[in-house]
């Protein structure tokens, strides 16, 4: 019961922390559920992040895969509620009182301000995960490829190339042991 | 405003990236709640690959034509700022000015019940999967080209911003706390956020477009 109540309160203070989106958030929560609580391993983080990535909406969703790791079926509705409900309270409450705000020029201020941190808080949450999925030449040539896929070519849907990258590992890699648990 | 809507596949482009509300425009009387879950619940369940906005802008501006562009980009706007992640932010946001408090929570659940309960049911097969080789090896394919997609996302989102030194001073102190000193993200965001507020604040005789890249502060 007890970890129930630290799942809500981790992912409520995550909630809360998540200014500029669910990647600018990704460093921190790797920090608080593998460093500091120890509920995942790196390995575990990663792949659960892919599992949020195959998926449609927010791939922040994920989260309730980690609140299932930590104590089940309640782990990941506490993991849910923690992490959506404190900003989507928020947001409600402040899209009634924003428009009182039109016109202010410190409104402008804040968009331009919080934009280069959020692009910044997206590259840590960039880095935090190639640290842990990047660990060969597979995966460097995998993640340049959807790079690339993603950024020139606009077309294209993205998880299909997150898919595609998986069908890669799964031919290449499945005879090597990559990405499993230590005995 | 620096920030764009990456363009999901089969969308048009992104339209103007901001806009403060207009009085023409009002928010349609009447509409149905059952019809806000559905709209939501199709757009989380088709949204894959990320980029859940620009569906969020082709259902509701222009197929539904609940909201224009102006009060769609208004309502994008209020969401970036706020703690939490755009699209549920957002399905909250238009729920509410739909239907008031019971729109916010069936736009909400519509959102995010393909996915959740999608991600759940993997995520149940992966704890019970977590020897099997096969499982592991795709993951680690998966996890590498999600690293290669973060990337890109990143960048379409900030390369507007590379060209002002202000701006890549503020994402560079950022990456430097957060990756390399690790820094707590409260302590990052109570310390950078208010700098760099306080950097493009208001001026005197200009909007505050565009005019903070004299390189006068000095990143924390």
């Amino acid at each position: 019961m007890n970890e129930n109540l630290s799942v809500l309160g981790v992912f409520s203070l995550l909630s809360i922390l998540a200014v500029g989106g669910g990647a600018a958030v990704l460093p921190e929560t790797k920090a608080l559920v593998v460093e500091t609580h120890h509920w995942l391993t790196d390995d575990q983080f990663r792949d659960i992040y892919g599992l949020g990535q195959v998926v449609p909406g927010p791939n922040m969703l994920m989260v309730i895969v980690i609140g299932y790791h930590v104590t089940g079926f309640l782990g990941a509705l506490m993991a849910f509620v923690g992490f959506f409900l404190p900003a989507g309270a928020i947001s409600w409450a402040a899209s009634r009182v924003w428009d009182h705000f039109e016109g202010s020029p410190w409104r402008r201020s804040l968009q331009q301000g919080l934009a280069p941190l959020v692009v910044g808080l997206m590259a840590s949450g960039t880095i935090s995960i190639a640290r842990t999925a990047i660990d060969g030449t597979l995966t460097i040539i995998i993640a340049f490829a959807v790079f690339a896929g993603v950024y020139c070519v606009k077309k294209v849907n993205p998880a299909l190339l997150v898919l595609g990258g998986g069908l890669v590992g799964l031919a290449l890699l499945s005879g090597t042991g990559a990405g499993m648990p230590p005995p | 405003m620096s920030f764009s809507v990456p363009p999901a596949p089969g969308a048009a482009p992104d339209a103007g990236l901001h806009a403060g509300a207009t009085a023409a425009y009002a928010v349609p009387r009447g509409v149905r709640l059952w019809d806000i879950f559905v709209t939501f619940l199709y757009i989380g369940a088709i949204s894959f690959g990320g980029g859940v906005v620009a569906y969020l802008r082709a259902s509701l501006v222009l197929k539904k034509g609940w909201l224009d562009e102006e009060h769609f980009l208004s309502a994008l706007e209020i969401a970036q700022a706020l703690p939490g992640l755009n699209a549920t932010n957002l399905s909250i946001i238009v729920g509410d000015r739909l239907r008031g408090v019971a729109g916010a929570i069936v736009a909400f659940a519509g959102m995010t019940l393909p996915g959740g309960s999608m991600v759940l049911a993997l995520g149940v097969a992966y704890a019970a999967n977590a020897h099997n080789p096969y499982v592991n090896a795709a993951l680690v394919g998966v996890g590498a080209a999600a690293v290669g997609m973060l990337s890109a996302v990143t960048l379409q989102i900030g390369h507007k911003q590379l060209g002002q030194m202000l701006n890549v001073a503020i994402i560079a102190a950022t990456v430097l706390m957060v990756s390399f000193l690790h820094i707590s993200l409260v302590w990052v965001l109570l310390t950078v956020g208010p700098v760099a507020v306080f950097l493009f604040r208001p001026r005197r005789g200009g909007t505050g477009e565009g005019d903070a890249d004299e390189g006068e502060g000095k990143a924390p």
